[in-house]
């Protein structure tokens, strides 16, 4: 049976367009100190590192875990490289949790980065592939066909998307390591911005950021060594589908379905409204709020912009639960570690350590990322309490 | 630890050039067999899939992607990826049967090098700042290696081609194999030096293909009726980056690794070693501390055919099918990424 883990320390880095001042190297070494000094410990103290970012055409480095050996005080202990498309930020930190869970190893470090300064994303994720027909569209414009299928499906209002791009805006503002801080930011300054890849607008979608997240596994034996409060990690799923088969289901798909049903279990979830106090759910478009609360079981089929609509999900307007209060992906976008940045601030909510946007008392929270074309999927809960 | 027993594996062919065949194509056969090897009927009845392959080779961000549907996933199955050699998607997945969420794993690995140059693509792994911008490729850097094990004065040439000759001999019992043959230690040292003190043949050919295997509880390996190997233990230890930092002629991170994974625990019979450059057979098989009385590399070794991304999973595969067979009784299986050994896994493996 599996051992029990908990998150003992917790390194992010500020989230910026270009972080000039520093190396790839200097940039994950700046996040995994943050959350050795978080936990109290020192790079001896480190069983093993497991490394996580997107496809390595984003900086150009093949294989970077050989040259981040020495930044992450790896050398002479295992380290391991995870890749699964954007949620990779979250299988990562699964797969560092299994180090632990497994009774293999006490204490490991994961760090997941991206320094998109380095490259261009959206020529990284556009390059023609062999042998298939080049669609250079990039990710909004990947999913924007999707979203407009929801929106025909479900009868939302236009300014369903809007909403949420105002929202997760408004978050950011309470976390000092969010990268876009937009005091001003309206309904109005949204609807007025480019559209993009129609339904989304250029504030309906997420940033380009350098930055890196970092967090300490422990066993529950050693966790008491670390000052704050752990995250016990209560459960870990991970499912994928394939890009191409006949009837698959892309606004509400069945590899994201399964994998919340399959992690609520573990978790003892049975009305994820009721059940988490809050939720870091990787919306890097607008319209995804909605359609993933309708995907993780938050609202009826349909209905998951009228959750977003009446600012449930919105901490500044006291939402019961409210989703992203880091700002989210929509704030900022390191992509490799943009799923760790929501495990990790899952992790800090039942920690009680996300400071200004702490929700009150929360002590269960889910942690979502998802991947390629919304075929990828990892997802954890954590908890104040063990079970 | 418990015991985790491995109950198939199949690899494709070495070939130079797979032409038009993409990933689907690569993978789906192998997958195929090994499920059907293992009296499997598809993705869905092992728990757990994971896989290794690098974008670079094919130059496309997102390759694994397309891997996925070459496997049947749907419904959806539980998957990871490591951008890494397949010996470490073996890894993952082992931790996953120790932790109790797994019974069963099916672990593949793919390339395809022939798009572009591998030795130049793998030139991107080096730390962009200080050593990328030198252009250094992989068997410039090789060769670097290969001549501080010579002047250590312990090796010579003639037992660099000595690696050679018995690759070549031991790959014609090989199938798969892209390179096989007869040849002599006088015969391969007259042939001219490529980046000294390098020869064409001491360097591992580049190869199109995959590898899949299919793992499980010793359990579930019983009740499957299936002949299989155990893995005892595994253990991957990785060095640093800085190649001017380290003595090249040496592996500390195989010597951990093999301490670890209980290399030393009984005596060992055959040894498969990942070593792409004939010098680094020599360099880990002094790690291991392995003597003449054991078979090295009674497939060829990747010297007759490099699945880059997937031969390290061979190696264990290569292992664990000659312990089935009954031809061996305890193997050690080696696995490298990096250059010039950076990081190496190291298995353990015995008959059940």
């Amino acid at each position: 049976m599996a051992e029990l883990a908990a998150v003992v320390g917790i390194g992010q880095t500020k989230y910026q367009t270009q972080r000039s001042d520093v190396s790839i190297a200097g940039l994950v070494r700046e996040a995994a100190m943050n959350a050795l000094n978080d936990a109290a410990l020192f790079w001896d103290d480190i069983d093993a590192v497991i490394l996580g970012k997107a496809p390595d055409m984003f900086e150009g480095v093949v294989m970077p875990e050989l040259y981040l050996t020495d930044a992450l005080g790896c050398n002479g202990k295992p380290m391991i490289r995870v890749h699964t498309a954007g949620s990779v930020g979250g299988s990562t930190a699964i797969v560092a949790a299994s180090h632990v869970q497994s009774g293999v190893f006490k204490r490991v470090l994961t760090v997941t980065f991206e320094k998109q300064s380095e490259s261009n994303a959206m020529w990284a994720l556009s390059n023609p592939q062999p042998f298939s027909p080049h669609l250079n569209a990039g990710a909004g414009g990947y999913f924007a066909p999707i979203i407009r299928e929801y929106i025909r499906r479900s009868n939302a209002p236009s300014d369903a998307g809007i909403k949420v791009a105002v929202k997760d805006r408004i978050h950011a503002l309470k976390n000092p390591l969010a990268h876009l801080q937009l005091p001003d930011i309206s309904a109005e300054m949204v609807e007025a911005s480019p559209m993009l890849w129609d339904p989304l607008r250029f504030l309906e979608s997420c940033p380009s950021s350098d930055g890196a997240c970092a967090m300490v596994i422990a066993h529950e034996d050693l966790v008491n060594q670390s000052p704050g409060k752990p995250a016990w990690i209560q459960g870990a799923a991970m499912r994928s589908e394939p890009t191409m088969y006949a009837g698959r289901e892309q606004v509400s798909p069945h590899a994201g379905r399964d994998c919340a049903k399959d992690v609520y279990a573990q978790a003892g979830i049975t009305d994820p409204r009721k059940d988490f106090d809050c939720a870091e759910v990787y919306v890097p478009f607008s319209w995804y709020e909605p359609m993933w609360l309708e995907n993780l079981g938050f609202a009826e089929p349909g209905k998951g912009w009228e959750l977003t609509m009446s600012g449930a999900t919105s901490l500044d307007e006291g939402g019961d639960i409210p989703w992203n209060c880091s700002g989210g992906v929509l704030s900022s976008n390191a992509i490799g570690a943009s799923g760790m940045i929501r495990f990790a601030e899952a992790a800090r909510q039942v920690r009680g350590s996300a400071e200004d946007h702490q929700v009150e008392g929360a002590k269960k929270a889910l942690g979502h990322a998802y991947g390629g074309g919304a075929q990828f999927y990892a997802m954890w809960v954590v908890g104040a309490e063990k079970h | 630890m418990q015991d985790v027993a491995i109950v198939s594996f199949v690899q494709s062919d070495c070939v130079r050039h797979a032409g038009a065949q993409n990933e689907v194509e690569l993978i789906m056969p192998v997958v195929q067999a090994a499920l059907k090897e293992a009296g499997l009927s598809s993705v869905q009845d092992v728990d757990f899939t994971c896989s290794g392959s690098c974008d670079y080779q094919q130059g496309a961000a997102f390759a694994f992607v397309a891997g996925v549907d070459a496997l049947g996933a749907v419904p959806p199955i539980k998957e990871s990826h490591v951008e890494m050699d397949a010996a470490w998607a073996l890894y993952e997945s082992w931790l996953k049967i120790q932790m109790g969420q797994a019974e069963s794993a099916l672990i593949y690995g793919f390339g395809k090098s022939s798009p572009g140059q591998l030795s130049n693509v793998l030139s991107l792994q080096l730390d962009p700042y200080y050593l990328a911008p030198l252009g250094v490729d992989t068997i410039s850097l090789a060769a670097m290696q290969a001549r501080s094990l010579l002047e250590s004065g312990e090796v010579s040439e003639a037992d660099l081609a000595e690696v050679v000759v018995n690759s070549r001999a031991n790959a014609k019992n090989n199938p798969h194999a892209q390179l096989s043959g007869d040849f002599t230690v006088e015969q391969l040292l007259a042939e001219p030096e490529t980046v000294s003190p390098l020869r064409k043949h001491d360097c591992c050919p580049i190869s199109d293909g995959a590898a899949a295997m299919i793992i499980c509880t010793v359990d579930k390996a019983k009740a499957m009726d299936k002949p299989y190997a155990l893995i005892k233990g595994i253990d991957h230890r990785i060095e640093t980056h800085h190649v001017t930092l380290r003595d090249l002629s040496r592996s500390p991170s195989v010597e951990i690794a093999a301490e670890k994974a209980g290399v030393h625990d009984a005596p060992v019979d055959v040894a498969e070693i990942y070593a792409p450059f004939s010098h680094q057979e020599i360099i880990v098989k002094r790690a291991l501390g392995l003597d003449n009385s054991v078979a090295i590399n009674p497939s060829g070794g990747v010297l007759a055919g490099h699945l880059f991304m997937a031969s390290g999973l061979s190696r264990v595969g290569e292992v664990a099918k000659r312990i089935i067979a009954g031809e061996y009784k305890r193997g050690v299986a080696h696995a490298t990424s990096g250059p010039c050994l950076q990081q190496n896994m190291i298995t353990v493996l015995e008959g059940m």
